[in-house]
């Protein structure tokens, strides 16, 4: 009936009248700056670091400055006098995040597996609970904990003994001080332990319940549900997450500020005392000369451009695996 | 129950039992025993860090804590007695600060990925924004310590409105992620009811999506508050650490519980070390209590969502 002649509703008389046709468009407007304001926070720190590191990159050559093994900090003012070298600490970041990594990995895979499938509901949520609050321990006092009661107490005998009984091969050869790279990387893997694990437990929790359930239908044992269904179907996932791991323990500053040991050497034994990218900047900065900051701040986009590698790629693969998954929090 | 796998196979009928176990079955399931026993092993083994720690801190920070240690500033490290005053005060000045910037800033952009974003733009930002969680803090010190120090040629110098800049700026991207996830949980029923109630889309935004996501944004809030007040690494580039109590926000070098800890915990003297520790008691007790409770104000807003 009325269906072919609608009359048009009549225009709110809010809706035009005063402050208030603006406020929607304002309130967006603001949220868009907020929004923006993260895109552009991460360019103005990205472009005043790499402004500010330009002339050491100049001074000493972009890859020369990456593969340097010599790092002399000069004193000038305005011109460079030193040598700049910073392979030292990015080889002693490397080292001490792969040991970490190495360490972290096995043990997080275990530790989900286990919450996930083997632990009693009850004592589920409370070891989930336990993994999160490890997280949430700030790095200072593992770093304080590892220097006066965690390296003293557990490590040092352990590395003392490895030494001992396996000196003869280089890696574990040579003097064992209280610091050194697999020291900081010890205390890295109990750092990073918690942020892998909570993202592979999201991970492993996805498993589609039905192909768990066929297999078991299959006769297979739980071992076998494990190994043949759960981990392949997880793989990408924690592939992600201990990227994401390894990001964190890339740039992870005072814990291995405190147990890295601190020459400006590179070492390829074990417990050579090294220091690393962010280490090192947090060492130096305090006594720095303007030239030798300069250099600190080519350091600082060193580390920012091997981080940020580490941790896209990261994201990419936890983003395609574990979308739904709200993996920000553990972090 | 018949034990080897020959007589099962010759059974007169040709029937085999379903708890005769023949070919490899045993094989398989001592590995199965195995792997059990291995998993069990190893989560009892990660447990041991989480304990040792917790233990280690209580009981040398314990006999440190005092009303001594909360009021009063650090003695000369070598000589015992005095607190972490400074530290207290400097960290309490610049997490307010921070939390003044970051909050506002990263739940407007919260708000604006869920509800206002469209398209490549906002899935840059919520991209940036999770691979900002993975830059080392350092890197935030010294970039924050380049641009607001460097970059007013000295106008704003170490102190603490460089350290809460540096803070907030980690606290960012945690507020903005947990935020959205926890807004994304607001039914879109709510939204459509306001609107049909007449409500413009930031009156529903404000009065509506926001209050129904209160306890949940309390825990993200929590949760990044938590994170930066152990925050170590971007102070020593922006703050400087002093151990006298500092009220000048802009141009003098302010302590902070932290880089108190880390300062006490590198001396060779006994009394600056317990210091540290209870130091490291404090904070630890601020964040676990901070995290602890946000967490549980978290799990009892999804339970209510989910309703």
């Amino acid at each position: 009936m009325s269906t072919t002649t609608r009359e048009q509703p009549p225009k709110s008389a809010l809706r035009t009248r005063g402050f208030g046709q603006y406020a929607d468009r304002l309130f967006t407007g603001f949220l868009i700056l907020a929004g923006a304001s993260v895109l552009a926070i991460l360019s103005a720190m990205v472009i005043r670091t790499v402004y500010d590191a330009y002339p050491v990159f100049v001074y000493q050559g972009f890859f020369d400055f990456i593969f340097g093994t010599e790092w002399q900090a000069g004193f000038a003012r305005n011109e460079f006098t030193g040598t700049y070298g910073a392979w030292p600490f990015i080889w002693g970041t490397l080292v001490t995040a792969s040991i970490a990594v190495v360490i972290a990995l096995p043990l997080a895979i275990c530790v989900s597996l286990f919450i996930t499938f083997y632990a009693p509901k009850r004592a589920r949520t409370l070891l989930s609970y336990s993994v999160e609050i490890l997280a949430a321990v700030p790095s200072i006092i593992f770093g304080l904990w590892g220097l006066l009661w965690f390296v003293p107490n557990v490590l040092h005998p352990f590395s003392n003994w490895l030494n001992s009984t396996l000196g003869f091969i280089p890696l574990f050869g040579g003097s064992v001080p209280n610091t050194n790279y697999f020291h900081a990387g010890v205390v890295l893997a109990i750092m990073i332990l918690p942020i892998i694990t909570a993202i592979t437990r999201e991970v492993m929790a996805a498993t589609p319940p039905d192909e768990v359930s066929a297999a078991y239908g299959l006769g297979a044992t739980k071992s076998e549900v494990l190994s043949r269904v759960v981990l392949p179907r997880s793989f990408g996932g924690i592939v992600g997450a201990t990227m994401l791991g390894l990001g964190r323990a890339l740039g992870e500053t005072i814990a291995v500020l405190m147990l890295i040991g601190g020459s400006q050497r590179a070492g390829y034994r074990l417990f050579f005392a090294g220091d690393s990218l962010a280490a090192h900047i947090a060492a130096t900065f305090q006594d720095a000369s303007p030239e030798t900051l300069t250099a600190l701040m080519g350091v600082g986009v060193v580390l920012f451009l091997l981080t940020m590698v580490v941790n896209v790629v990261a994201r990419l693969i936890v983003w395609r695996f574990a979308r739904s998954a709200s993996a920000g929090d553990a972090l | 129950m018949t034990e080897s796998t020959t007589s099962s196979s010759s059974s007169p009928t040709g029937h085999t039992s379903l708890t005769v176990q023949d070919g490899n079955a045993r094989r398989r399931k001592r590995k199965n025993a195995v792997t059990r026993a291995v998993l069990t092993f190893l989560m009892a083994l990660a447990a041991v860090p989480l304990v040792l720690i917790l233990v280690e801190v209580v009981r040398e920070g314990a006999g440190v804590i005092s009303w001594e240690f909360l009021t009063q500033r650090e003695s000369p490290p070598a000589r015992e007695g005095g607190g972490y005053a400074a530290g207290f005060v400097g960290t309490g000045i610049m997490m307010l600060m921070a939390i003044g910037i970051a909050v506002p800033l990263g739940l407007a952009a919260a708000i604006y990925l869920v509800d206002y974003g469209k398209g490549a733009f906002s899935t840059l930002i919520r991209f940036v924004t999770d691979v900002m969680t993975g830059i080392p803090s350092v890197f935030i010190g010294l970039a924050v310590y380049a641009i607001l120090v460097l970059g007013t040629g000295q106008v704003i110098s170490f102190g603490g409105f460089t350290g809460a800049v540096a803070i907030a700026i980690v606290m960012l991207p945690i507020v903005v992620r947990s935020s959205e996830e926890v807004l994304k949980t607001v039914s879109t029923d709510m939204r459509r009811g306001a609107f049909a109630l007449g409500a413009r889309k930031w009156q529903t935004t404000t009065r509506v999506v926001l209050p129904a996501a209160a306890p949940g944004l309390t825990t993200s809030i929590m949760l990044a508050v938590a994170r930066g007040t152990g925050e170590t690494a971007p102070l020593i580039l922006t703050a400087f650490g002093n151990v006298n109590i500092v009220t000048d926000f802009f141009n003098t070098a302010i302590g902070a519980v932290p880089l108190q800890i880390y300062n006490g915990a590198r001396q060779p003297f006994a009394p600056g070390i317990e210091r540290a520790w209870g130091g490291a008691l404090s904070l630890l007790v601020i964040v676990l209590v901070l995290t602890v409770i946000a967490r549980y104000i978290g799990s009892r807003a999804s339970k209510a969502h989910r309703v």
